[in-house]
């Protein structure tokens, strides 16, 4: 698997929705297009959300996996 | 049919129109965002919280949010530390029995003198819930637009400098029936 080149990490571990997304889209907010955004969370309600969202927003969800209790996302910014 | 009915009425048109409606339909068919109308009717503390949960949501996920703010919905978007005077007696003696501001929310059921809102302060602590302060600041942030009622501004004798920063011009139900028929969806909370 190819590394991917992670513009920005999302650190939103222990919050709880809807503050994964919300921090998300600030921290996607001054990012240029096709950067990729890295989300950690800890809100098993975010699975769901994540994919939610980038239907919504157009953001692409290139990556997801777990890791114990932790979940990763890897976006692309539209 | 002759050419001449087919000729302007008016002397000169400015632009070609069927050029002005291509150059116009392309931007338009990109921007075409969603839009939610939440009106926020109450100023307990579990109605603004999926308010504020679902407001800045919205605008995180591209969705144009408006909020229009009414009735005891008012109170929770006073300033801090702002002692609503009003013009009379009912107007004080409303804003003590209700004290305004975003930290003094209380619960539409099992408020117990404070005891429910208490608790369920612990509880959002100990799970990590964002509280409606961070909520209406994140909201804020990704350009949620409040709209105060100016009928309730003045039953409750509220001014505009009693508001928080960021609440948008007052308007009527005129403009809340606007917004809302022309949102993709509407909700009364």
């Amino acid at each position: 698997m190819a590394t991917l080149e992670i513009t920005t990490t999302v650190d939103a571990k222990g919050l709880s929705c809807p503050m994964p997304i919300v921090k998300t889209a600030q921290a996607v907010k001054s990012l240029p297009s096709g950067a990729l955004i890295e989300v950690l969370a800890t809100d098993p309600g975010s699975v769901k959300d994540f994919a939610a969202w980038c239907r919504s927003t157009g953001n692409e969800l290139v990556e997801q996996s777990a890791d114990g209790a932790v979940f990763r996302f890897v976006i692309r910014k539209k | 049919m002759t050419t001449e009915t087919l000729e302007p009425t008016t002397e000169v048109l400015p632009i070609d129109p069927f050029s002005a409606a291509f150059a116009e339909a392309e931007p338009d068919a990109e921007v075409q965002t969603k839009e939610l109308v939440i009106v926020n009717w109450s100023g307990e503390l579990d109605r603004i919280w999926p308010t504020l949960i679902l407001a800045s949501t919205a605008a995180a996920s591209g969705v144009r949010c408006k909020v229009f703010v009414t009735f005891w919905g008012l109170l929770p978007f006073v300033r801090d530390g702002v002692r609503l005077t009003g013009d009379n007696w009912m107007q004080r003696m409303l804003s003590f029995m209700q004290q305004p501001g975003i930290d003094h929310l209380k619960l539409s059921k099992m408020n117990f003198f404070g005891m429910g809102p208490w608790m369920i302060g612990r509880l959002r602590k100990q799970y990590n819930v964002a509280s409606p302060r961070e909520l209406l600041d994140a909201a804020t942030a990704l350009g949620v637009e409040f709209i105060p009622c100016q009928m309730s501004m003045d039953m409750f004798g509220i001014k505009r400098e009693d508001l928080i920063d960021g609440m948008g011009e007052p308007a009527g139900a005129a403009t809340a029936i606007e917004i809302m028929t022309e949102a993709n969806a509407s909700l009364f909370i």
